[in-house]
């Protein structure tokens, strides 16, 4: 998993709240049996201008211009800036791999749905959670200034606005830690095959039908 | 202390609580399907592990199998669509390669994931369990610990049997009270989301309780905890009770002899305490739900049968007024207009909402005589399983619905999300008995309408949406 620590990233608005992963990546391209390669199809629907295929070349595809990340003053967005319950719906986790795939690195929204909430930091996507006025004022910013950048610091758990404004956010430190350190969270269970081992060992004498 | 189901379960299940708040949480079993299972495969080969506990495991082809008889009677071989094909295969090839039992494309047993876990009695009262699939709240009616996972996840639990998790607030659902005639299990649920919103559950377990729960049936009950998710919670679920265990006895998984009382004794412990606290609590009429449709792109947007597309200029908020605004562009509505005149051009019975016996029994007694409205392009009726299917055909409902003009088709996933070729066209309407409405889902610019099968059947014969108390 790609390490985070600190990142200095153009950021992209998307005005919408209850961004579901139907949305992020449609279900066509779920089809595929490996992690990458989704970035091209990410929010394909509002992306392009006409129905997308797996496989397809999408530069001969007709675009949405009127699309945020279709905007040039958005192209290499490192930051997404979003509304709330971001990534409801579906539990795909082809929605964090699209979104790093086409090169995002953090989100920011005022809430997320608990599913991609845990899907996207395994996948060194960092969400970010601000209060509903503070993405607000963010949304107005970055529309008022081209080439917006937000510097994320996570060791800090800090976001600072071109104008040296620094936000505070939360964040789980177990997330924080694996993230920074770009861990892989099954090996650090399986230090724990011991206890695992000795729990089952007790279930199976409680309840024997769910081992037999 | 008194403690609810969920902290219960939760209990039942810690292996370890960590300092930094974390805790790992044993699965008992795991549901594995096509789609969000190859990467997790990949993931165990790339690192030499193997699956920690293999029975564990249970998984069956749903989200891309073909569900016309002409294309399912060759096999994984005869599946049309390429991508859709070697998704199945490689579930087929891993399952094969690491020892873990599959229900295979035309193995009766085969169905949707959350059709199947029930009916096999893989699902069992006071298990955890997961699967890569937000609709695994549909278990919790079973007074089990079930939610949705993703990829990564599905990997953790294959290689660990266990997840690293952090415990969610109680959220108690009640509702009391009769349901009117018509009125369903899907109805409460739709009700329900339109009350609280699609986050209104999110970092919550939900439980729903009251008169009206307990006594719906098993298939009522798993109706309303499939879309707990819609409301943003991942885990929905329903205190253990008599319906329950009579649900359960004799299934294939089910325990039996002496381990089955040993096993109904615990159960019947698996309810919350009579004063229990939970962090909040929302209340329901159920005398006073309606049959319900949904009008929008969001679970959340919900009307009465009686009531009207909603006027963006009575938004609540900013945020709501371009919502709706951008939904009723995309379902081509207009604010103010009568649910009874959308008209339709398909009709989709089936999902993990709604496709087991009683929702196919349901929507025959609507359909029984009647014939679907020549203005419809298609009226689907996919079975959640193979033994789904064989008991309507033992019932006679497949005839029902082929003389009233309804496909019959073979169980899967089928037009809920359209990874196979049952879809819908672009500004197409569809009465659909799945759980979500969102830009795309059931087809490219498709407008789905979410509803219980018997409005949806209803639906079929008037060619648009009518009152089903009235029919």
């Amino acid at each position: 998993m790609q390490k985070f620590t600190q990142l200095n990233g153009l950021v992209a608005p998307l005005d919408r709240a209850n961004v579901d992963t139907d949305l992020i990546i449609p279900k066509q391209f779920l089809k595929s049996i490996k992690r990458t390669g989704f970035g091209p199809n990410l929010f394909d629907e509002l992306r392009y201008l006409d129905e997308g295929f797996p496989g397809q070349d999408c530069s001969q595809r007709p675009v949405n211009k009127d699309f945020v990340l279709n905007q040039p003053r958005y192209q290499g967005s490192e930051v997404l800036l979003a509304r709330k319950n971001f990534g409801c719906g579906s539990s795909r986790e082809h929605a964090p791999w699209a979104l790093v795939d086409y090169g995002f690195r953090a989100v920011i929204a005022p809430s997320f749905a608990d599913i991609f909430f845990n899907n996207a930091p395994k996948n060194g996507l960092l969400l970010i959670q601000l209060d509903e006025a503070t993405v607000e004022r963010l949304f107005q910013e970055v529309e008022a200034n081209e080439g917006y950048r937000l510097l994320v610091d996570l060791p800090a758990q800090t976001v600072t606005t071109p104008s040296g404004e620094v936000l505070s956010f939360e964040m789980d430190s177990f997330r924080k830690h694996c993230l920074i350190e770009g861990l892989d969270d099954i090996g650090l269970t399986l230090k724990d095959a011991d206890a695992i081992k000795a729990y089952e060992a007790k279930r199976a004498e409680q309840t024997p039908w769910i081992f037999s | 202390m008194a403690q609810t189901l969920y902290d219960k379960l939760w209990d039942a299940h810690l292996v370890k609580q960590r300092d930094d708040g974390t805790a790992l949480i044993y699965i008992d079993r795991q549901l594995l399907h096509e789609v969000t299972s190859p990467q997790a495969f990949e993931g165990l080969r790339l690192a030499s592990r193997k699956p920690w506990r293999l029975n564990a495991n249970l998984a069956t082809p749903d989200h891309n199998v073909p569900t016309t008889l002409k294309e399912r009677s060759a096999g994984v071989s005869g599946i049309e669509d390429e991508t859709s094909r070697i998704q199945v295969q490689t579930l087929d090839d891993n399952c094969d390669e690491f020892g873990i039992t599959e229900f295979k494309i035309n193995d009766i047993r085969q169905g949707i994931v959350h059709v199947i876990g029930p009916e096999q009695g893989a699902t069992l009262p006071g298990m955890t369990l997961v699967c890569g699939d937000s609709h695994t709240a549909t278990h919790g009616a079973f007074a089990a610990l079930a939610h949705g996972v993703g990829t990564s996840e599905v990997e953790h639990v294959l290689a660990t049997q266990c997840l690293i998790q952090r415990k969610m607030k109680n959220l108690l659902i009640q509702v009391d009270g009769e349901l009117q005639p018509g009125v369903t299990a899907k109805d409460i649920i739709l009700a329900v989301i339109g009350e609280i919103g699609t986050a209104g559950g999110t970092g919550y377990a939900m439980e729903f309780a009251g008169s009206a729960i307990a006594s719906l049936s098993m298939e009522g009950r798993m109706t309303i905890c499939n879309m707990a998710i819609e409301a943003g919670a991942r885990v929905g679920l329903v205190g253990c009770d008599q319906t329950t265990i009579d649900y359960v006895k004799g299934r294939p998984f089910a325990p039996k002899g002496e381990q089955w009382e040993q096993a109904v004794a615990y159960w019947k412990t698996l309810h919350s305490d009579a004063d229990a606290a939970f962090d909040k609590v929302v209340t329901l009429d159920a005398a006073s739900i309606e049959p319900q449709v949904s009008w929008g792109t969001s679970p959340e947007m919900v009307a009465p049968i009686k009531g009207k597309v909603p006027d963006p200029a009575q938004a609540a908020d900013e945020s709501q007024r371009k919502s709706w605004e951008r939904a009723l562009e995309y379902m081509g509505l207009k604010a103010n207009q009568a649910i009874t005149d959308i008209q339709l051009d398909r009709v989709f019975i089936g999902s993990c909402t709604n496709s087991r016996i009683e929702d196919l029994r349901a929507a025959a007694e609507v359909a029984k005589g009647r014939k679907v409205a020549a203005s419809l392009k298609e009226a689907l009726v996919v079975p959640g399983s193979g033994l789904v299917k064989k008991q309507a055909e033992e019932e006679g409902l497949d005839k029902i619905f082929i003389e009233a003009g309804f496909q019959w088709r073979e169980p899967g996933c089928s037009m809920c999300l359209a990874m196979n070729a049952d879809k819908l066209g672009q500004g197409e309407h569809c009465a659909s008995t799945s759980n979500r409405n969102f830009e795309g889902r059931q087809g490219y610019g498709g407008r789905t309408h979410l509803v219980s099968p018997a409005m949806a059947a209803a639906a079929a014969i008037a060619g648009h949406f009518v009152d089903v108390r009235n029919f």
